[in-house]
């Protein structure tokens, strides 16, 4: 199926249980939403599903295309087509963005083969200038004292650089002013398309006015406890997560 | 100064031998005044060179050994199971084609060959311990230039060499300068006269081929008023089950005006043991620079230094030493400020990865009666692994009010999150490790010339697929 599929996913980290029993389905084609308080595991789920060396997957399956991911190396999933954009990007002294980029876009290809450079500062260029990026950008060193918004939108560029099936942004909303958000945003909607699945977790409803989301999904200790429209979004906004921990600590 | 292109660096590219059956020319087994005595005699030298020799023998014999400040490592070499002298002829050709076919073989599948066609103004392929070939553009001869052996450019050009030879480095400088002084062989004297600039770089290629042996060059370049030389050395060796000993020695003088080059790319196999000492001079507005690469090798204490003698001369000494298993990479820089307005630089990164170890050992002198010196100095190390160290040994003696130096040290260790991050974007781990570390030694990496730079990112990228399992 075209879809990343998770069934009954449990994960620890430091003998703490995060998941428990998640279900969820991201079809492609489809932008869906997860929403959440902190600490309900969505940051994990993203970790997770990158194959993130630190948690110990104790139960389930997630797939992608019906391809396996759990016990694949991040590498090994990342060249499958999950892009993660982080939470907080990581900075890689002395590796420019051009070059960190172009280093993993030549992992994707095969042996012999290369980069062709022309081509790829043309595209380069043009999605950096779509990002409001200045040129200069290019041979800084990755997010090597970067604003908040500038680390923000060089994840969006490696997404677009890097043409993923699905992509999963881990709050990328947090700390970004309204004009940055709106052009990450923008960068974000543009990747949309029938061929590609895009997850978004996020704490605010802000960021789905911009991204409009397929599906909402609400996450609480571990599972994934409440689906539904955008409207679901606007409701959270306004009620908060306590009605949800009420309804579920009745049933 | 000039960009050298293309420089063979592949770390397994040196891992092969053909054997060689008869050597005609061979000093036994052991160290000996016998031996220093046949190697003076086989080379047909004037009286002077065998009581050079000899002199520095008993100097050598009286040194212990600096085991008090270097690592116990030196212990472990004996000096009694090594052959100081294996030649197959004593006269370089001229001409590949008539170099003996087992010596071309190995220096063809090396392409050295290759390389003097493409970019160079002069090779001299050494094979254990003399020069196989020797040949240089015909018309930097014409405008004086002086390519040769130490053998021959002592004997030839006494007069411009014998004043220099042994000053820059005494013989009692350390126990291995007095050792290379008593049995050295083979090497590249040079002279380049006033206002002579080289558009190429000369290249000397260093080849161990025996088991059980000792390599000890000699090198002298001498850049008169004016002029301007890069001078660029390679060195490999099969890989022995026993160790093999190389020991340098390298003087440069640079006389007013002269900008002297040195790049060093040291790929020596793991068992061998690379002691070296190089030291240049610079006169008034001199310029030494020395660009040292050391990936290879067991152990290698090297520590090239400059001594700036003359008014405004400039010193400077770019150093990147990858240390994997089994190897210890001592290196680091030496700037002895001797007159006013002298300035020198110090850019040394190493990167230990593994259980290998980098040490950075530097010395700045400036004396108090100088004024308006400058050094800065910066040393960065990279730990790839947990099991890697590094340790730095900085000396600085600074004197006076109008001097200024700066220094500045850091170690970093590659972290999970960066790991991560980087194989999220699809790089596997070690084309990721690989990634950091150029990242690391790019700044430096950047002042190189640009061919050169190229091979180096290649050399580090194939020392970092060997270190991640």
């Amino acid at each position: 199926m075209n879809s990343i599929q998770i069934d009954n996913l449990s994960a620890k980290i430091d003998g703490n249980n995060i998941l428990n029993n998640l279900n969820f389905t991201l079809p492609k084609g489809e932008v869906h939403a997860i929403m959440g308080p902190n600490g309900s595991g969505k940051s994990t789920l993203s970790k997770v599903l990158s194959g993130h060396p630190d948690y110990d997957v104790t139960n389930g399956s997630a797939k992608m295309d019906d391809v396996e991911l759990l016990g694949l190396s991040p590498d090994e999933i990342a060249r499958l087509g999950l892009f993660l954009a982080f939470q907080y990007p990581i900075e890689v002294p002395g590796v420019s963005i051009a070059n960190f980029i172009r280093a993993a876009l030549q992992a994707r290809m095969e042996e012999g083969q290369n980069v062709k450079a022309v081509d790829y500062y043309k595209e380069l260029y043009v999605k950096m200038d779509e990002l409001g990026i200045d040129k200069s950008f290019t041979s800084r060193s990755m997010n090597e004292g970067f604003s908040g918004g500038e680390k923000k939108r060089c994840e969006i560029l490696q997404m677009s650089m890097l043409n993923p099936k699905y992509c999963i942004l881990d709050e990328t909303d947090s700390g970004l002013d309204i004009d940055a958000l709106r052009v990450v945003s923008e960068g974000v909607n543009r990747m949309k398309n029938s061929e590609r699945g895009i997850l978004v977790i996020t704490h605010y409803q802000r960021l789905l006015d911009y991204i409009v989301p397929d599906k909402v999904h609400v996450m609480w200790d571990g599972q994934i406890v409440r689906s539904g429209t955008k409207e679901l979004a606007l409701e959270l906004e306004e009620r908060g997560y306590d009605w949800i921990k009420e309804e579920i600590a009745a049933a | 100064m000039i960009k050298p292109s293309n420089i063979e660096i592949d770390r397994e590219k040196g891992n092969f031998h053909y054997p060689t059956s008869k050597y005609a020319f061979d000093a036994g087994i052991g160290l000996s005044e016998d031996v220093v005595k046949y190697i003076s005699d086989v080379k047909k030298e004037d009286d002077w060179i065998l009581d050079f020799r000899l002199k520095a023998h008993s100097i050598f014999d009286k040194k212990p050994m600096p085991t008090h400040w270097a690592t116990k490592d030196l212990e472990n070499i004996d000096f009694d199971v090594i052959r100081y002298y294996l030649a197959q002829g004593q006269k370089p050709s001229r001409t590949w084609e008539e170099v003996p076919d087992d010596i071309k073989n190995t220096f063809e599948r090396l392409g050295i060959p290759e390389q003097e066609r493409k970019f160079l103004a002069g090779v001299e392929a050494q094979f254990d311990s003399e020069a196989a070939y020797s040949h240089m553009k015909e018309d930097l001869e014409k405008q004086g230039v002086i390519f040769v052996g130490p053998t021959e450019g002592l004997r030839d050009h006494p007069e411009i060499f014998k004043k220099w030879f042994g000053k820059v480095i005494p013989s009692s400088d350390n126990k291995f300068s007095a050792l290379n002084s008593a049995v050295f062989s083979g090497g590249s004297f040079i002279y380049v006269p006033p206002g002579v600039k080289l558009a190429q770089p000369l290249q000397a290629y260093f080849r161990i081929n025996a088991e059980n042996f000792g390599q000890f060059e000699r090198t002298l370049i001498i850049a008169d008023e004016g002029a301007e030389i890069t001078y660029m050395e390679g060195c490999t060796a099969p890989k022995f089950e026993t160790s093999t000993l190389h020991s340098a020695v390298v003087e440069l003088v640079a006389l007013k005006g002269a900008k002297i080059q040195y790049i060093t790319v040291q790929n020596w196999s793991n068992n061998v043991y690379n002691l070296v000492t190089k030291r240049a001079m610079a006169d008034e507005e001199a310029e030494v620079r020395w660009i040292d690469c050391n990936i290879g090798s067991r152990l290698t204490m090297k520590y090239p230094g400059v001594v700036l003698k003359g008014r405004k001369a400039r010193g400077e000494v770019l150093s990147i030493a990858l240390a994997n298993d089994g190897q210890h990479q001592d290196t680091g820089a030496k700037m002895v400020h001797a007159a006013n307005e002298t300035s020198s630089n110090v850019i040394a990164k190493s990167v230990s990865i593994g259980e290998g170890r980098s040490s950075y050992r530097g010395l700045v002198q400036i004396p108090g009666h100088l004024r308006h010196c400058r050094n800065n100095t910066e040393c960065d190390a990279l730990l790839i692994n947990s099991e890697s160290q590094t340790d730095t040994y900085p000396a600085i003696t600074i004197k006076g009010d109008d001097n200024s130096v700066q220094h500045e040290a850091s170690v970093s260790k590659v972290s999970e999150e960066q790991i991560f991050y980087m194989q999220q974007r699809g790089l596997n781990e070690a084309e990721a490790m690989s990634l950091y570390v150029n990242g690391f030694v790019n700044d430096l990496i950047r002042e190189f010339p640009m061919e050169y730079s190229v091979e180096l990112k290649r050399l580090i990228d194939l020392e970092m697929e060997g270190s991640v399992g």
